[in-house]
């Protein structure tokens, strides 16, 4: 009798425990509040900037701002480049991909490790590269030819708006490739075939059904080439700023250093990131409204093999073709670093006398600035990483398996930033972290930057790790709890050991891009905060080109590095 | 026989009796009500079928014994104790309820060994470390496993694995275990064998078991006690199998435990007669003692093998069809419109070839059940 009352007693207890503040209910809080601070502030921060000049709501400055000559420029700019960027990276990558997806050309796996190469290069080294063999008189390549042919007016000009369409079309055509390819694979050959025994040709069959079957992959291709494109930063920065060519994303940059912390230049540059938003936003509607539109079921569950195209006579040419312009386009700009990372000056000619490791020895050893970089980015990618990992995982099981009421809420704040450009963000961060509330001010810290990165960063993970949590069904946490194992025991022992993997791929997909970062960090590096990025980025401007591309390669080595290190996590993962 | 011994823990609830107590539950999703004011008592030391269409809150029953889900209104206790009464703030989480489940999809965690999976219950209980081997081995040996405590779930069949989860459960509570459709998944000859050894484990350890399930012929196999939820989420019936199937509660007990055919009738005077439109033949001359006392019309249960040819009966019938399936036949007849089942055992006689397709002749009842007119 007495073992009864106690009993109760202890049940009561445990009742009582239960209302108060639940695990869930304090994730779910973290959550909120970490969203607002991160992601919500800062864009509350630039509409209230844009829109309020210190005493009264003010439309006159955006209106002023939006109609400005060379901002009408820098958008019609950032339209044109945008725009046939787009064009050409689709051409290309739909052709590859039924190239590589559907033919039988020969040795499609050293093609398709090239095409992963402009995944792994950032685009402002890219950029870089083209402007040592085309720019003007004194690009390498132009240098040649000029030589060769007797010209006397250098032969390409990269700094122009046709040079960036260039590069960006080199450097996004694969994204097109990598969303045709996935579905030309997988794309149920009998829908092929029957139009082959129906009696059409192989052009006819192409045209009439592989193409418009594939529609839905192409155009999800397509806007993210477009989105992409109109919010980058690094490619027009590094060929059109020394010609006076800018876009949003630049013209927004330059507007905030030439603002020089006046209140009316901030408001300037706030107000042109609306305005990018806006174009960009306008693009991901498009992409959200011809997403939910045209999915056609040819994707089958089960893999098959897909019916593969003769080429015949065709083979040869289409291969060499295909080989000549994968090393134009992906390999020459890395020789081309690495070749100006080992030369003595820049514009001697590569040969042996001129060969040395000078350079690299300089970068490691000599320039402070570099040496705090490496430390900085280093640090920077940990911890945005980490937190990200924390926060991302805890977001995805909070959206995913708590689903507390306003849950899509939550996820609308934690991806709202990768559609946002970085240079908006950046804008963002600034506004709201200069001491606008509650006297903190991390600008011109390395804070500032971090915060930033977790913004930007934070869908990546949010992204892998739910998808691992919506694979652990829910009676495995609920077996474990019948087993004895409190909420946090569950949790713990099952549920983020089975998502173990995944978050560790999380991990790294938000190092990588930190350890490569520029956009973000070149609004908000301080005289002690410069990233990789950033020291690679003013090595160059500040005439040391063969010093940046010395830290460009051990940048694109680290990065190498890391990537295999992630493709062996995530093939681990296939274990259970 | 002991394997669990989380009430070796002074703090845990002491389980003298295995009963399940469950008081007017009422549990609503939005404004969808699952159960409706649902009570039950499962008693100790037995195995309790509780059978019912898909959709029919089986699962939301057990969800809310084992603490998974939170009921809008009504009490639950388990050996005596309170584990939830909304009224009194009472809530015991899972873990200290001492049930234990095994789910329809095994719930085995694919990241650990056979051993750490049938462990893990003991360490969550505080069992020292030295007497953990010797119940894991215990368990196992009793679901016939003892053999594959090195493995991965992902190196085992979909029955080994089942077998894993029961010994998982069997650790963590040996007096009361929960199974939601545990063998739903296997294939149909394991299913046989995997509910015999769950009555040889239920006899050899005086478990009290919950089984659910949607297949009513496992459940009369296996369970002592069979309740039957009705689509609404209420109890039509609680009974042994006799019971129900030899006196059914009403028309959807009758029609879930087998095929059934339902054929209107009514009084008429002393008779009963058909009560079609088109066809009011009266077919026997006294009122059965069964037939509903506050209506004069309705509904004749009747299984297939219980309706028989009969030349000479008044009820008049055409063959639609006459099917051989190995040792029967099964016909469907027209009656006044309306298509029925019969079946007849093959007599091995020229008998069998006389009913054939087209053929018109009468039938008679065998037994038969009455219902209200639903």
């Amino acid at each position: 009798m007495n073992q009864q009352v106690t009993n109760k007693d202890f049940l009561m207890l445990e009742g009582k425990r239960k209302r108060g503040l639940s695990m869930d209910k304090i994730m779910t809080i973290l959550c909120y509040v970490a969203l607002i601070t991160v992601v919500i502030l800062p864009c509350v921060m630039i509409i209230y900037y844009t829109f309020w000049d210190g005493t009264k709501i003010d439309f006159e400055m955006f209106r002023s701002v939006l109609f400005q000559q060379d901002n009408l420029k820098a958008m019609k700019n950032t339209l044109i480049i945008a725009v046939f960027a787009t064009l050409f990276a689709t051409v290309v990558g739909v052709f590859f991909a039924w190239l590589l997806g559907r033919s039988d050309i020969p040795l499609k796996g050293i093609m398709k490790f090239l095409f992963s190469i402009p995944f792994m290069i950032p685009p402002f080294l890219a950029a870089m590269s083209w402007d040592m063999m085309f720019s003007g008189r004194g690009g390498y390549v132009n240098k040649m030819l000029m030589s060769l042919l007797h010209l006397t007016k250098a032969p390409f000009n990269i700094n122009s708006i046709a040079g960036i369409i260039v590069i960006e079309v080199v450097y996004y055509f694969p994204f097109v490739y990598m969303q045709v390819v996935s579905a030309l694979e997988r794309m149920d050959p009998t829908l092929e075939e029957s139009a082959r025994i129906a009696g059409a040709g192989q052009l006819h069959v192409i045209r009439t059904i592989t193409l418009p079957l594939t529609v839905p992959a192409i155009s999800s291709g397509v806007l993210l080439v477009l989105i992409t494109s109109l919010s980058n930063y690094g490619i027009p920065s590094m060929v059109g700023y020394s010609k006076g060519i800018f876009t949003l994303p630049t013209m927004i940059v330059e507007l905030m250093n030439r603002a020089g912390g006046s209140f009316t230049g901030i408001r300037q540059a706030a107000a042109l990131s609306i305005v990018l938003f806006i174009v960009v936003a306008i693009a991901l509607m498009i992409q959200r409204r011809l997403l939910t539109h045209g999915r056609y079921d040819i994707i089958k569950g089960k893999s098959m093999r897909p019916m593969l195209i003769k080429l015949r006579g065709a083979k040869i040419p289409l291969l060499i073709v295909s080989f000549v312009f994968l090393t134009l386009v992906v390999i020459a700009p890395i020789v081309m670093i690495i070749l100006v990372s080992f030369n003595k000056a820049w514009g001697l000619p590569f040969t042996a006398e001129n060969l040395t490791f000078m350079h690299y020895v300089n970068v490691v050893t000599k320039n402070k600035m570099v040496t705090d970089s490496v430390k900085n980015s280093l640090f920077l990618a940990f911890s945005a990483g980490a937190i990200c990992l924390l926060l991302g995982t805890m977001l995805a099981y909070v959206i995913y398996k708590v689903k507390p009421r306003g849950g899509a809420l939550l996820e609308m704040m934690a991806v709202l930033p990768y559609s946002l450009p970085g240079t908006v963000m950046s804008i963002g961060c600034i506004l709201a972290w200069s001491g606008a509330f509650f006297g903190i001010s991390l600008y011109n810290t390395i804070w500032i930057i971090l915060v930033a990165y977790i913004a930007r960063y934070l869908s990546y993970v949010l992204k892998s790790s739910s998808a691992a949590l919506q694979q652990v069904h829910p009676s495995l946490e609920e077996a474990a709890r019948s087993c004895g194992a409190s909420h946090y025991d569950a949790l713990k022992d099952v549920t983020l050991l089975l998502i173990k993997p995944a978050m560790l791929s999380g991990f790294f997909l938000v190092f990588l891009p930190c350890m490569r970062e520029l956009t973000t960090s070149i609004l908000l590096y301080g005289p002690k905060t410069r990233t990789l990025g950033v020291a690679i980025y003013q090595l160059r401007t500040n005439g040391q080109i063969n010093q940046a591309a010395a830290l460009s390669v051990m940048t694109i080595i680290l990065i190498i590095i890391m990537n295999n290190i992630v493709k062996y996590i995530t093939r681990d993962r296939r274990k259970y | 026989m002991n394997i669990a011994s989380g009430n070796a823990d002074a703090g845990k609830v002491e389980r003298t009796v295995n009963k399940i107590e469950l008081k007017n539950i009422t549990v609503r999703y939005g404004k969808h009500t699952v159960l409706n004011n649902f009570s039950l008592n499962v008693e100790s030391g037995q195995i309790l079928g509780i059978v019912g269409p898909s959709g029919c809150g089986k699962t939301t029953v057990v969800r809310a014994i084992c603490g998974f889900l939170d009921p809008q209104e009504g009490t639950v206790s388990i050996s005596g104790n309170t584990m939830f009464d909304r009224s009194k703030r009472i809530n015991v989480p899972p873990e200290n309820r001492n049930v234990g489940v095994v789910f329809q999809d095994y719930a085995v965690w694919p990241h650990l060994t056979v051993y750490e999976n049938t462990a893990y219950p003991l360490r969550k209980h505080g069992v020292p470390k030295d007497k953990i081997p010797a119940q894991v081995e215990e368990a196992l040996k009793l679901v016939n496993m003892s053999s594959y405590s090195k493995y991965l779930p992902s190196q085992l069949s979909g029955g080994q694995q089942q077998r894993v989860a029961i010994a998982r459960a069997l650790t963590s509570s040996s007096e009361l275990l929960i199974m939601d459709e545990p063998i739903t998944n296997l294939d149909a000859k394991l299913r046989e064998q995997m509910l015999l050894e769950i009555r040889m484990m239920q006899e050899k350890l005086g478990t009290t078991i919950v089984y659910i399930t949607h297949d009513q012929e496992a459940a009369m196999q296996l369970c002592d006690r069979i309740v039957i939820m009705q689509p609404d989420g209420s109890i039509a019936q609680i009974g042994t199998d006799e019971e129900i199937i030899s006196k059914p509660a009403n028309r959807f007990v009758f029609s879930f435990v087998g095929v059934s055919n339902f054929l209107p009738v009514k009084k008429s005077g002393d008779k009963l007669c058909l009560d079609y439109p088109n066809d009011q033949t009266c077919f026997s001359q006294k009122i059965p003692a069964d037939f509903p006392k506050n209506s004069d019309k309705a509904d004749m249960g009747i299984r297939p093998m219980d309706i028989v040819f009969d030349e000479s009966s008044p009820v008049r019938v055409k063959i639609n069809s006459a099917t051989f399936f190995g040792n029967i036949y099964n016909y469907f007849i027209d009656l006044a419109g309306q298509e029925y089942r019969v079946q007849r055992i093959t007599s091995g006689n020229e008998e069998d070839e006389k009913y054939v397709e087209g053929l018109e002749t009468g039938i008679r009842f065998l037994s038969c059940k009455y219902f209200e007119r639903g």
